[in-house]
């Protein structure tokens, strides 16, 4: 009988010590802690042009802290947008309606994330509502491109200047303009895209 | 040419002979054991005992030494990048989806799985089993049954221990002598770690290497031929079907689980 209580007993610390370490990879190394409080939450949508590699479960944070997390990325096909879905934690109901969402990216290589920027309104965004004001996820082959497509009109427009002076010739500088003037323009990548 | 066909005929037939007689002992098992068991909760009991406890010992060391491993060659790339911070999130991620898992099942399979072929091989050698069946008493349900009960629910306990004790070794390697900080290691893990995703699917395989390890284990003693050399062979084949179901299965179960991302 005695050996039997032994053996009950370290069946029974052999179990707990299991169950311990379930708990602990769940609450210690998981985010179940958070999960369960995200799940109590309202959900509101968002409209971007490009979403870049945002993904679900992608953080939503206000002022650097996390407020929620991308619950679903869809397409929609009539518009050719991006819906993003975003749930935030019920605790922060008075984000107000005139809220911009970006898509920032953490650190130079890190995740996306989207970030919301209050608004001044006092109406305050409910369950199933929208958030206007978007700004789009920054695709750093765009900017890179720009960035080089605008060194290149600029080095263009300005050897055409210096030719141009060195023939002493001085319609060469009006005629430099026009080629340099529209590269704004083709090549903004729409920054505060603000889309409607 | 007519001989290397026979052989090769003969040598499928045999495999399927055995895969078929496997599942009908598994049924058998399974549908008369689990009644049994309830009768007779004790059998379970000093199973677990020895299936599970003792091999705590061997799973929670190997378990600090991969995750203190993990720790050490995680910080050596990580560090290339400036990104040792991550480093709770590699060592967290590898031993709760993959290593926990498999490395528990091929350990569980060396410590306790050889134990059960040859225990069961040397009843059938020594005719305890036949035995058993002269007096009414289903050696499936008295031996086997609570063997393999035990093995399946061990696994997966001890699965979750070799990776608590992994991460702790991780951390005690990463922050306490490489000098990661303490604060990013916990919360980058607890950020990019997910309960459903990786927690839930990685106590699922071990579940499933659970079932299959101990299958094998005592299948292969169940049908070992009844000599030394039977057992012998038996505990062998015990040990190496086992490494390769486990790391096929665990292919499977990766690509289902986490095939696409």
């Amino acid at each position: 009988m005695h050996q039997s209580k032994l053996l009950e007993t370290w069946v029974g610390v052999f179990v707990a010590l299991g169950l311990v370490s379930l708990f602990f990879l769940a609450m210690q190394v998981s985010n179940l802690a958070d999960v369960t409080r995200t799940s109590k939450g309202y959900r509101v949508s968002a409209r971007f042009q490009n979403i870049g590699s945002l993904k679900v479960r992608a953080p939503v944070s206000m002022a650097g802290v996390r407020v929620g997390r991308v619950s679903g990325v869809r397409f929609d096909k009539v518009s050719y947008d991006a819906v993003v879905d975003l749930t935030i934690d019920s605790e922060f109901d008075t984000i107000p309606l005139d809220t911009t969402a970006s898509i920032l990216t953490q650190g130079l290589l890190g995740e996306q994330y989207v970030s919301l920027t209050p608004g001044a309104e006092d109406a305050y965004l409910k369950d199933g509502g929208k958030i206007d004001l978007t700004q789009s996820a920054m695709v750093l082959e765009q900017v890179i491109s720009r960035f080089l497509f605008d060194k290149a009109e600029g080095g263009a427009a300005k050897s055409e200047a210096e030719t141009g002076s060195a023939d002493a010739e001085p319609a060469a500088p009006e005629a430099a303009k026009p080629a340099a003037a529209p590269a704004p323009a083709t090549g903004a990548v729409q920054l505060p895209g603000a889309s409607p | 040419m007519g001989d290397l066909f026979q052989r090769l005929g003969h040598l499928t037939l045999g495999g399927l002979r055995k895969l078929g007689r496997a599942n009908f002992f598994m049924a058998h098992v399974l549908l008369g054991g689990l009644g049994g068991l309830l009768v007779r909760p004790r059998l379970l009991l000093s199973q677990i005992f020895f299936v599970g406890v003792l091999s705590v010992l061997i799973v929670g060391v190997s378990g600090l030494f991969v995750g203190m491993v993990l720790g050490l060659q995680g910080y050596y790339v990580l560090s290339d990048f400036g990104a040792e911070q991550t480093l709770g999130v590699m060592v967290a991620a590898s031993l709760v989806r993959e290593l926990g898992p498999v490395v528990t099942a091929l350990l569980f399979s060396g410590r306790a799985g050889s134990a059960l072929t040859a225990e069961i091989g040397l009843m059938k050698t020594t005719e305890q089993l036949a035995g058993m069946e002269m007096m009414a008493v289903d050696p499936l349900r008295r031996v086997v049954a609570p063997r393999f009960f035990a093995g399946v629910a061990s696994m997966p306990l001890l699965a979750a221990l070799f990776s608590m004790v992994g991460v702790m070794g991780g951390y005690f390697v990463g922050v306490g002598l490489l000098g990661v900080d303490d604060g990013a290691f916990w919360s980058q893990m607890k950020a990019k770690i997910d309960f459903y995703e990786d927690v839930v699917n990685g106590v699922i395989k071990s579940a499933v290497f659970g079932v299959i390890v101990t299958w094998i284990a005592v299948y292969e003693g169940y049908d070992a031929a009844p000599t030394a050399e039977g057992v012998s062979r038996a505990t062998t084949r015990s040990v190496v079907y086992s490494a390769f179901a486990v790391l096929g299965w665990d292919f499977v179960l990766t690509a289902l689980m986490f095939g696409d991302h």
